[in-house]
């Protein structure tokens, strides 16, 4: 009886619910049919004032606020129906990214691991021509274990799972260490990075693995897209209640109509393509969810040709 | 010659594993899944225990909790070796007597045997 009547109370809690299928509230069918509800009420007892005032007999009167709601019930009834269909698709599709990304990582370690094994020579000894295609299936297997990692993330995102785990730690030094792994990828693209952090900057509130995932993404961005001289500052400041990170390059920039997709789910802007046709237009996504759950802003000014500014913020405790 | 006891499904990860402790001069023992895994560690009384979670028949969380019940195989180290990474699965297993949780899709061959040989050393002492 308890668990009925906790099932019971768990579908009133609309909210919820609307997460499960991964919409917001406006497109959740739940939500439509109690608005719908209120808006047929309301509308019935409106029809009905203005037709006592309006119309003298009370049969007329009651034909009207039949029609009314009659007519009313049928619109609701085709919305909430379209929405549930679209609310089932993307469900579907929050399950679908969840399953692939899922099972597609125990093939992948298993690949991952045996490769390592047999570069690592312990199984006999490799000859170099050899050692370039090992080389291959090592990289593409670390391509392919990147793109599911970060489908499991936009899984996690969609179904609100993403969990963080806080704890007050120093920007600058995350920045720091991102900086140098990346420093090989930037003298290879002849990309120059700067760094200029604020002095005494305050601890922030965050989960590094979270948030390092959002300074990679800026990083990599910064470096891939440049043309051929590149340069990227990164600096840190103290707002008011904040650290704002910034990093400024000197790349391809955003055209403006692409601009308002840019933390779009899978997009990837026209001019981007033409330089790198590799990337799966996940990582601003990803980023824009991680900074917001992290109680931050997120955001960025490009002019085409000249480059790109992308900063965030994160709340000092 | 320690012991190693692998409770794993996935055969191919069992074979390339087995292989790699071989030749750190491990004995490994491979159980396939859970209910093999909690008969063999109790028969064969292993130094050391790596678990998947996800296992046909018995679950990994089970065999980490049966395991760490009973007296023979309380004192065994077990490394949780997984692809799982739902909330709460780490201190689950931290809880229940793990003595680390290393995802596979973030770790090297070479950094899980590394793990493995630390676990072992630090049983020793």
């Amino acid at each position: 009886m308890m668990v009925k009547k906790r099932g019971f109370l768990q579908q009133l809690n609309i909210p919820k619910q609307c997460q499960k299928y991964g919409l917001s509230l406006w497109q959740c069918p739940q939500f439509l049919f109690l608005i719908m509800g209120i808006v047929i009420i309301g509308v019935s007892l409106i029809s009905y004032a203005l037709g006592t005032r309006y119309l003298v007999e009370p049969e007329m009167v009651a034909l009207l606020v039949l029609l009314v709601t009659i007519v009313l019930f049928v619109i609701a009834f085709t919305i909430v129906r379209n929405f549930e269909r679209l609310a089932e698709v993307s469900r579907m599709k929050t399950e679908f990214i969840s399953v692939v990304s899922h099972q597609l990582r125990s093939p992948l370690s298993n690949l991952k691991w045996a490769i390592e094994l047999l570069m690592s020579g312990r199984l006999g000894k490799i000859e170099e021509k050899q050692t370039e295609y090992f080389k291959i299936l090592k990289e593409n297997s670390a391509r392919m274990a990147e793109l599911v990692s970060d489908l499991l993330v936009v899984s996690r995102i969609e179904t609100a799972t993403l969990a963080l785990k806080k704890k007050e730690i120093s920007l600058e030094e995350l920045t720091k260490e991102l900086i140098s792994e990346f420093n090989l990828f930037a003298r290879a693209s002849n990309v120059e990075i700067k760094f200029q952090p604020q002095k005494n900057l305050p601890q922030v509130w965050l989960d590094p693995s979270q948030i390092k995932l959002v300074i990679e993404n800026f990083l990599d961005n910064a470096i891939r897209y440049v043309k051929e001289k590149g340069k990227v500052e990164i600096c840190l400041k103290k707002t008011d209640k904040a650290v704002l990170f910034e990093i400024k390059d000197n790349g391809v920039g955003i055209p403006k109509e692409d601009r308002k997709y840019i933390f779009q789910k899978f997009f990837r802007s026209e001019n981007v393509l033409r330089y790198q046709t590799q990337g799966s237009g996940l990582g601003l996504y990803i980023a824009k969810a991680i900074v917001e759950k992290s109680g931050g802003k997120i955001g960025f000014e490009s002019e085409e040709s000249k480059g790109s500014t992308f900063w965030f913020t994160l709340p000092i405790k | 010659m320690k012991k190693i006891l692998f409770i794993e499904d996935e055969s191919a990860l069992q074979k390339t594993f087995g292989e790699v402790l071989k030749q750190e001069g491990y004995e490994m023992i491979s159980a396939l899944d859970g209910e093999t895994g909690l008969r063999l560690a109790k028969s064969k009384k292993p130094d050391l225990i790596l678990l998947d979670l996800i296992l046909p028949n018995v679950h990994g969380f089970e065999v980490l909790k049966q395991l760490k019940e009973a007296g023979e195989t309380k004192k065994i180290p077990i490394i949780v070796l997984t692809n799982l990474e739902k909330i709460g699965d780490v201190e689950k297993a931290i809880e229940l007597g793990a003595t680390t949780y290393l995802v596979k899709a973030q770790y090297s061959l070479q950094e899980v045997v590394e793990k493995v040989k630390k676990a072992l050393s630090e049983n020793n002492q």
